[in-house]
């Protein structure tokens, strides 16, 4: 009785696909007329999704026809020829007019001369409030107030009761940090490094959860960003190296001579390779996940484009596509956020591991030769 | 002429390794959970540290493959 249910849902799903399919492709022959009507330039998916998760002087939240729901944000530009500029980003009307000397090409502020070309001899540097900062701001004024708020109440009631309200969603979350990310990997001196693996826990998991929100920018999915929470881990990482760390990358122990040779020059390598690697894993995943669900958004246009019936018939399986990827993007947010904690803890634990736990290593070595 | 070739032969390599990076995360990882999964059923004690392990170890291999990902990602999107 099971089975012949589910033969009959499989024989109804294929059928419901192949309907599908088959309405586009009849649906061709009625291009043409719909692309009189929208009289719009063809929709470039790929411009769109990079447009999408890359950073932006003003912040685009919807379109409604014809009328966009932009918030312009500041341009704080310092040149030490041209000496210091604010202005709005609306000024710049999207790239089309020259503000104060400045022009905007593709997102890029470029020192411009009066005819309009780019003015070589002038420098630069481009500190405006993006897309990016403001919600990079956001989500560090919200981690200030969520994390005072919980340590004020343990000031005012104490540390030894029960804790209440929003506290319980914090503290389990802290306490594992604590006991499973940097009491393992720190052993004893894991009181030294927990607020860094603390911050950069919540830091990376608030700006992940923002960047999930429709409409919000795309903070840790930007390679800036997650370089420079890398040089921050790496700088912590080379404050915690010992001289019995330094003496195992110039001199690997319990390997013969001609691979030792081989292993200096990697092990040097490596120093820098590991805090590289957590960079472009945070950056990667985040904006993969971000253009897979663009991507699944725009096939809804894209089928549009051959025809509108197939743009609305295609719009319930993408939107049901793009739920399931967003909540696996929840998860992801969370493990990546751990994986960065985690990886820069066993870092920093390999970085000041003591003399007698490779005494004991070595011992074991040897007894396995024999 | 010749120029389109190379920007399509670009977009077709950086599509296929990013494919090839695909499966070859799937059959580590696969192998991680395999592993993992084992050690559980052999000693069901050890689940909350084995599983640590694994998610590590898992996020390792996801880096590498999300390398491939991107070096895909920027065949495909810079053209020319």
């Amino acid at each position: 009785m099971a089975r012949i249910s589910v033969k009959s849902l499989l024989v109804a799903a294929f059928s419901a696909v192949l309907m599908f399919l088959g309405t586009s492709a009849f649906a061709k022959d009625g291009g043409e007329g719909d692309h009189g009507e929208a009289g719009h330039e063809k929709f470039d998916a790929g411009k769109a999704i990079l447009h999408h998760i890359a950073d932006s002087h003003e912040w685009h939240f919807l379109s409604v026809g014809e009328t966009h729901v932009t918030l312009p944000l500041p341009v704080i530009l310092y040149s030490p020829q041209r000496g210091l500029d604010i202005f709005s980003s609306s000024h710049f009307h999207h790239g089309e007019e020259i503000h104060n000397g400045y022009k905007l090409d593709h997102d890029h502020i470029v020192p411009v001369k009066e005819d309009g070309s780019v003015d070589e001899a002038v420098k630069v540097f481009d500190f405006s409030m993006t897309k990016n900062v403001v919600q990079m701001l956001l989500a560090v004024i919200i981690l200030i107030l969520v994390m005072t708020s919980v340590a004020k109440k343990y000031i005012q009631t104490g540390a030894h009761k029960a804790p209440t309200g929003f506290q319980n969603a914090i503290e389990p979350v802290i306490t594992f940090v604590r006991d499973d990310v940097a009491r393992p990997n720190l052993g004893h001196k894991y009181k030294k490094y927990l607020p860094y693996l603390l911050t950069v826990f919540f830091f990376i998991l608030i700006n992940n959860l923002f960047g999930l929100v429709p409409g919000a920018a795309n903070v840790t999915g930007n390679i800036a960003f997650t370089a420079l929470l890398a040089v921050i881990s790496f700088i912590v990482i080379l404050f915690s190296t010992n001289g019995h760390f330094w003496g195992h990358i110039f001199w690997p122990p319990g390997v013969p001579l001609p691979v030792k040779l081989i292993l200096i020059p990697v092990e040097l390598l490596s120093i820098f390779i590991k805090p590289a690697a957590l960079m472009i894993r945070l950056f990667a995943n985040m904006t993969a996940g971000h253009i897979v669900i663009l991507s699944f958004v725009s096939l809804i246009f894209i089928f549009g484009q051959m025809s509108t019936v197939a743009g609305w018939g295609f719009s319930p399986v993408s939107i049901a596509f793009s739920v399931f990827i967003f909540l696996i993007e929840i998860l992801v947010a969370f493990i990546q956020a751990f994986i960065f904690t985690n990886l820069t803890a066993v870092f920093i634990g390999q970085a000041f591991e003591g003399e007698h736990h490779h005494d004991e290593a070595h011992g074991h070595e040897t007894s396995k030769a024999h | 002429m010749n120029i389109l070739l190379e920007v399509g032969q670009a977009q077709l390599g950086g599509a296929i390794g990013a494919g090839l990076a695909a499966i070859g995360a799937g059959i580590g990882i696969g192998q991680i959970g395999k592993g993992a999964v084992e050690s559980i059923a052999r000693q069901p004690e050890a689940a909350n540290d084995i599983r640590g392990n694994m998610i590590l170890t898992a996020a390792f291999i996801e880096g590498v493959a999300l390398f491939a990902v991107i070096a895909g990602l920027l065949a495909v999107l810079t053209t020319g």
